[in-house]
């Protein structure tokens, strides 16, 4: 740790009731490994593809059909700050995946770039996760995910891909953009799984 | 061209804050002393360490904008309102406090006083600091190659080193100076308010000779867009060198 | 609204706890789209879980750089080389 600085106290945080090593705020940084994308919802799709090959595709009007909900969540990054109480309208991954045939253990979540995260199966189903089109009221801005991102929020923020485009459901378990170098493969914010190791 | 030299680890310093200048109501100097300083080319920067009583802490880069001078050494800090570091350095750090700071930084945006090649600086808002150690150092070594300082600045108000840039511009020892006002201009003001464009960028740089040495810095759209009006109006982009504070220009 | 990034000038103190040479001003050349310049000239995405330095051309990654728990990690896979030169 380096020395303390006299009277320095950074942005306002607290401890609050977080996982361990967080910080609360209020604000919702904007974090992001690359540009920003600004396409428009014309080429919009989201994809899921099987193991065996076999795509379930969804464009813009055909996801905006499916049912929606509104839920309330926290939000915890692996940069050390949690956003409390935070509300999303999304489509459940459980309604997504419903009519997917699939003996999977495992997905990787794509995003326009090069983006990818990757997670168990089951992190994904029984209420645990939802694609993301409107955040606090209004439609998910590009900044924060939109058109649409996937939200897993019991795990760490990484895992929840900006600007996704599809999942795919895989035998074997593959590493996404952070997971192969040095982040946590699974990412439990409550058990602190932030690095290999950890 | 710039090398990358081999030197060696960096290891974070104590500095003291030794002295304070108020350049103008949202910008101030701080002058430290940093025993230990191995010395800079202008251009570098030092990256500076907070750290709060409950072990938060965070790092934000500066430009140095001294010339080399022993253990001393001189950022100046663009206080933003919704900083987080910048108010605690512009407003809070007192005379005699510590600051943990590493470098120097960076051997791409960097100015060697020995090289004789004309010097064409191009500057917007805090983005002149890393020119202005330039051009002190220029001034103090004897350097005599020639040098040219655009800095595009809001207004007179916003307008960082007013007294020193018109006493360097008066000596007429081959640095010139030239401030283009985007907002208002001062009175007496003979030119034209308004952003740095084609053609004031043009009229400006005047003619440009094979092998000047161009560094453009400040915030990301202003270096985008400089750099493309130097290339489309016939420079070799390897001539330009460029360092962006991001989009705010810095926090 | 403009893209959080800076460029490849602002890695050079995290690279020199890695590096003993300012990597910043090596010349490098990406594996994506074959393009050469000093990393100085790359894109730094580092408002991130880690650290993106992005070639200017292409949008490839050159270089990542996760560090935590006292460990770093680097991913040079998108630099065919890094050419460094020494000092004298």
């Amino acid at each position: 740790m380096g020395i303390v600085s006299p009277g320095f106290s950074g942005r306002r945080r607290s401890k609050a009731n977080l996982p361990p090593g967080q910080y609360l705020v209020h604000d919702f940084p904007v974090l992001s490994a690359g540009p920003t994308p600004r396409a428009g919802l014309d080429g919009w799709e989201f994809r899921i593809t099987t193991e065996a090959g076999r795509v379930h595709a969804w464009d813009w009007a055909a996801f905006r059909e499916l049912p929606a909900e509104d839920i309330t969540v926290d939000l915890h990054c692996v940069t050390k700050w949690s956003k409390l109480g935070t509300s999303w309208r999304g489509v459940s991954m459980d309604t997504l995946m419903d009519g997917v045939e699939t003996s999977a253990g495992f997905a990787l979540a794509r995003a326009v770039g090069d983006y990818t995260a990757n997670l168990p199966l089951a992190d994904l189903l029984d209420g645990k996760a939802w694609i993301a089109f409107r955040y606090d009221g209004a439609d998910l801005e590009p900044e924060h995910g939109g058109p649409a991102r996937l939200l897993v929020p019991h795990l760490y923020l990484w895992k929840s891909a900006k600007w996704v485009r599809g999942v795919e459901l895989l035998d074997h378990d593959e590493p996404g953009f952070w997971e192969s170098l040095g982040y946590h493969n699974y990412g439990d914010p409550w058990r602190e799984q932030r690095y290999w190791g950890d | 061209m710039a090398r990358a030299a081999v030197l060696g680890r960096l290891s974070w310093l104590v500095a003291r804050l030794a002295d304070i200048r108020d350049e103008t109501a949202a910008a101030r100097t701080l002058i430290l002393e940093v025993p230990g300083w191995p010395g800079h080319l202008p251009g570098q920067h030092i990256d500076v360490r907070l750290t709060a009583e409950d072990g938060y802490s965070t790092q934000r880069s500066y430009s140095i904008a001294s010339a080399p001078s022993g253990s001393r050494l001189e950022l100046t800090i663009q206080r933003l309102d919704d900083g987080e570091v910048s108010p605690y350095l512009a407003c809070v750090l007192s005379r005699g406090d510590p600051l943990e700071l590493r470098g120097p930084v960076g051997g791409y945006f960097a100015w060697h006083p020995g090289d004789p090649v004309p010097v064409l600086l191009i500057g917007g808002g805090s983005g002149v600091v890393p020119l202005m150690a330039m051009v002190r150092t220029r001034i103090a070594s004897g350097s005599q190659a020639p040098m040219r300082l655009i800095y595009s600045t809001r207004s007179r108000d916003t307008l960082l080193y007013a007294a020193e840039l018109e006493c360097i511009a008066a000596a007429g020892d081959g640095v010139s100076v030239d401030v283009v006002y985007t907002r208002s201009a001062p009175p007496g003001y003979g030119g034209r308010t308004g952003r740095l464009d084609e053609d004031r960028l043009a009229a400006l740089a005047g003619q440009r000779d094979t092998g000047v040495a161009c560094y453009v810095c400040g915030p990301t759209g202003f270096v985008e867009s400089i750099a493309n009006l130097l290339t489309s109006q016939g420079m070799d982009p390897r001539q330009v060198r460029t360092e962006r504070f991001g989009p705010s220009g810095g926090n | 609204m403009t893209d959080m990034w800076t460029d490849g000038n602002s890695l050079g103190g995290p690279l020199r706890e890695v590096f003993s040479a300012d990597i910043t001003a090596a010349i490098g050349r990406c594996t994506g789209c074959g393009r050469t310049g000093q990393l100085a000239e790359g894109r730094v995405f580092d408002h991130s879980a880690g650290v993106v330095l992005r070639c200017p051309g292409c949008g490839q990654p050159l270089l990542r750089m996760v560090r935590g728990s006292g460990r770093t990690w680097l991913d040079l896979r998108g630099l065919e080389y890094i050419e460094i030169t020494s000092p004298g």
